[in-house]
């Protein structure tokens, strides 16, 4: 399988522009995410990175610009509208139910109900089913979590990331989007993590990674998108570029060249 | 597991918690015994009426070698409590309750429970409505308390036109409304008079009975009397005055017979007072119910306790008696 | 779970009807104190256990227990009622009055209209108005039961023997004889567990006062059940209205001054989080119990009414700090 820097768009973005009053905080940035990759999205504090992400999951309206899915225009009113289109967001607080169950916060929002008229009209849920498809996603990724029947506040951190992950995997056809996902996580268990990345992106699904820890962006990404300033600085080949490099592109101590600048 | 030891750390501390909570409690209760069993149900326990009212019915019990048990509402017009409390004496087996009840018709179908359980049930100091629902009464004739009152400040002002204000307790409780309409027969006048220049409901309370005299004192610069439903009200009623540094021209009456209340009368800022016998109501009822255990005779219809004006300014034709005799005799304790 | 090991095995999904599904870990707590409880008091007085005490425990906790899941849910979306106790009280003044002059039917359906608007109001000033609950229901607290005191009177007033003192009607179960009350008050029980175990409104619920952001995200619309929440409490608030004319046919304006305090507690004790999300009506009924058990059982071992108020303060600080602490733990 090609590494992916020459797959077809699946997510992008041209000249968005968002200001809040006097400050801008989207100036005119381009974003593109191919087929069957990784690409990661760093930049400073400030550069702007989380507003872009928040404009493509759907979380912001940008004043201009647009955002084209598999190369048709869309425009996204709420996280629902973007979610609808495929789009899935790990957050970095996780956003995770702790008093639930791994299987009801897997389906916070989409629940199941069971047929007929215990679903119709006693509304009621389909919990084994629920928790049977639930183990089953957490398998596929080769999450080791013992029962689904347990609440998430008595995993440890990385098996929290993890259900947030499959919950995002589960539900996400088109674009899996991860922010700092191994920011709070240990050596194990951000391993762990890594692991899932390559997991969703070997079953096709594309990955949006921002993160501000090098190793790991080195370690799984097919391509880094660097973001200054609130546009995009250029996207670079991380087989091509050192980490040091890396970071003085982000900085702007270094400038990219024209092929970078392009988006590769 | 991390859960599992969650769930220990939950069922260990609650438990011990509650276990030696609930231990150490019972130890400090009462024991059982096979003496009669008597029921002693306050409005509050709080206040020093109610507080009286248990200590002698204590010690009528211990006399008789009975066995007190005393409850109370957990607020002045807590029936809920009242009505729990009923149930629940029935269920431990006493012969019969004593009630000084929060509301008059309340509390009513707990009491046919109970006396068709065969507890007999007596009203002390205020009756129920209809008065026959309890096997008796135990009370102050509070009608006649109020004529006392009435007749007393009415005497006291002499020739001066009357300016007369009323502080009431709640509304719709018969002892008020039994009070305050004897106190209009003793003056000579009715609801209606022109006489009347203020009215206020006070609960009772000293410090809304101290507002509401400073609004009255207000818009009637005129007044000359004061009627209270009880002494907590004169007293909050006197500070008001008191700031407003006309106390030479007002006569207060107040009924209950409290030390404290009493005080008041001795340093000359109450007029007179009635007294009340809470003691003596205690004291019959656990005397009427041990006589029920021990051979079936129930006591029956109203029964007055009696009250006594007590003032140092005695009018003519008016029996009274003195504040030294009312120090004797009052209940609660002396202090300010 | 090590990089590159082979593929685990699904996880167990164990559906079967399992008592764990009910007896959630934070309930077995106030479940052991329980029971603690009742062999402590049964141990000390020979008529605790019997039938009539037992009968007499529930009766006595009905309308407070009715009360107490509507006060289950407003806290599980961390929030809190203040006026509920209010509310049910001006239901009884409503349906007494209305009964004289309209008959029972048209008196239950006014109490429910009246306390389903005054949860409404309720909830629309939590979501429209963003106000935090424990102002907005401090404020209608005081209001609703001023407005009492107004509808009432200052009188009480009877109600007739019938539909509507019904929920007071003892019926017997072999030699056990209990009132549809407490009937009543076990459904009210099963229907919220339902809900709120097995429909998507009840985990909504847990959503929306677990990690309000987190709801936001997967599309729940938190204000819709917040209102809804503070709907549902208003019906349960005209249920507790009708079981406690059933209790004492006298509708008395003063009554149940203390109730949402107590219903706070019944929840605390039973193990639901004050911080919200966290905890369910099945630990209120325990904690209802409890209460129920303590006051009995203290006061046929002869204690004090205020040793009683000092026994159930200190249970609750109890249970808020065991869950404080696990809730540590758990970070």
């Amino acid at each position: 399988m090609t590494i992916g820097t020459s797959g077809a768009p699946v997510l992008e973005a041209r000249g968005l522009v968002k200001k809040y009053g006097s400050v801008t905080a989207i100036n005119g940035a381009d974003f593109e995410l191919r087929e069957g990759e990784v690409l990661a999205v760093i930049g400073d504090n400030g550069a702007g990175k989380s507003s872009l992400i928040k404009a493509l999951a759907g979380a912001v309206i940008p004043d201009s610009g647009e955002i084209l899915m598999n190369g048709t225009r869309v425009s996204f009113k709420n996280t629902r509208d973007a979610r609808a289109a495929g789009i899935e967001t790990v957050y970095q607080d996780l956003a995770v139910v702790p008093a639930l169950d791994i299987a009801s916060n897997l389906y916070l929002g989409r629940e199941v109900r069971r047929k007929g008229i215990a679903g119709s009209l006693f509304r009621r849920l389909d919990m084994p089913r629920m928790r049977q498809e639930a183990s089953q996603h957490l398998a596929d990724l080769k999450i080791g979590i013992k029962s689904v029947n347990q609440a998430v506040e008595t995993l440890s951190g990385g098996q929290r990331q993890g259900v947030a992950v499959a919950r995002a995997a589960a539900f996400g056809r088109g674009v899996i989007i991860m922010d700092e996902p191994t920011a709070a996580l240990g050596v194990r268990e951000s391993g762990q993590v890594i692991d899932l990345i390559r997991s969703i992106r070997d079953r096709g699904i594309p990955v949006v990674l921002i993160s501000h820890d090098m190793p790991h962006v080195f370690e799984v990404s097919d391509r880094i998108h660097i973001h200054r300033l609130g546009q995009r600085a250029g996207v670079v080949d991380p087989k091509k570029r050192s980490m040091s490099e890396v970071v003085a592109l982000m900085t702007g101590a270094e400038e990219p060249t024209d092929e970078e600048r392009a988006g590769l | 597991m991390f859960g599992k030891r969650n769930r220990n750390l939950h069922v260990v501390g609650t438990a011990l918690m509650a276990g030696s909570l609930i231990l150490g409690l019972t130890a400090c209760g009462g024991s059982s015994s096979d003496s009669v069993k008597v029921g002693l149900i306050t409005k509050t326990d709080s206040n020093p009426y109610f507080v009286k009212l248990r200590e002698a019915a204590q010690a009528q019990a211990d006399k008789d070698g009975a066995q007190l048990i005393a409850l109370a509402g957990a607020f002045d017009g807590d029936n809920e409590g009242q009505v729990a409390a009923i149930e629940n004496m029935v269920g431990q087996g006493v012969k019969g309750i004593l009630i000084t009840p929060n509301s008059s018709t309340g509390v009513l179908d707990a009491i046919k429970k109970a006396r068709d359980a065969g507890v007999v049930v007596i009203a002390l100091d205020t009756a129920t409505d209809p008065e026959n629902a309890v096997d008796a009464t135990f009370a102050t004739d509070n009608k006649a308390a109020g004529v006392a009152q009435g007749k007393w400040v009415k005497a006291a002002l002499g020739a001066a036109p009357p300016q007369v204000v009323m502080l009431d307790g709640t509304p719709g409780g018969t002892v008020d409304t039994f009070r305050h309409d004897g106190f209009l027969e003793g003056f000579g006048i009715t609801n209606d008079s022109p006489e009347i220049v203020g009215k206020e409901n006070t609960n009772g309370d000293q410090t809304k009975a101290q507002t509401a005299m400073e609004n009255i004192l207000q818009r009637a610069p005129g007044i000359n009397a004061l009627y209270t439903i009880n002494e907590p009200a004169a007293a909050g009623a006197y500070q008001a005055i008191q700031a407003a540094n006309r106390q030479a021209e007002i006569t207060i009456g107040s009924i209950d017979g409290s030390c404290t209340g009493v005080a008041d009368v001795k340093a000359g800022k109450v007029g007179a007072t009635v007294m009340q016998f809470p003691a003596k109501m205690a004291e019959l009822g656990v005397q009427a119910v041990v006589k029920f255990a021990k051979d079936g005779t129930k006591p029956s219809g109203f029964n007055d306790t009696g009250s006594q004006l007590i003032t140092d300014k005695p009018v003519a034709g008016l029996d009274s008696k003195d504040t030294a005799w009312g120090e004797q005799n009052c209940w609660g304790t002396a202090s300010k | 779970m090590t990089t590159g090991a082979p593929a685990t095995a699904t996880p167990s999904v164990s559906s079967r009807f399992n008592v764990g599904s009910i007896l959630r870990e934070p309930l077995l707590g106030p479940l052991v104190a329980l029971v603690i409880a009742i062999i402590i008091f049964s141990a000390v007085s020979d008529s605790f256990l019997n039938p009539q005490n037992v009968s007499l425990i529930l009766q006595q906790s009905v309308v407070v227990g009715i009360l107490a899941v509507g006060q289950t849910l407003i806290i599980l979306t961390s929030g809190i009622d203040l006026s509920i106790g209010a509310v049910a009280v001006f239901g009884t003044i409503v349906m007494a009055q209305s009964a004289g002059a309209n008959g029972p039917v048209v008196a239950l359906g006014s109490t429910l209209l009246v306390c389903v608007v005054f949860g409404a109001v309720n909830g629309g000033l939590v979501t429209t108005l963003r106000l935090p609950p424990f102002i907005v229901t401090l404020g209608t607290f005081t209001a609703i039961q001023a407005a009492t005191r107004l509808l009432a009177g200052s009188e009480t007033y009877r109600v007739e023997k019938g539909p509507l003192t019904f929920l007071g009607t003892s019926f017997r179960i072999g030699s056990f004889s209990t009132t549809f009350g407490v009937v009543a008050m076990l459904l009210v029980y099963l229907v919220m567990w339902y809900a709120l175990s097995q429909t998507s409104w009840g985990k909504h619920i847990y959503a929306v006062g677990g990690n309000p952001q987190a709801s936001n995200l997967s599309g729940i619309k938190s204000g819709r059940v917040l209102f809804s929440v503070y709907v549902v409490t208003g019906v349960i608030a005209a249920i507790a209205a009708w079981a406690a004319l059933g209790r004492i046919p006298n509708a008395d304006p003063n009554a149940y001054q203390n109730a949402n305090l107590e219903t706070i507690t019944a929840v605390v004790i039973g193990g639901t989080s004050l911080f919200g999300g966290r905890g369910g009506v099945g630990g209120t009924l325990v904690g209802t119990l409890i209460v129920g058990v303590l006051r009995n059982g203290l006061t046929q071992a002869g204690v004090d009414n205020l040793y009683q108020n000092i026994a159930t303060g200190i249970l609750v600080i109890v249970a808020v700090a065991v869950d404080q602490f696990a809730r540590r733990r758990s970070q």
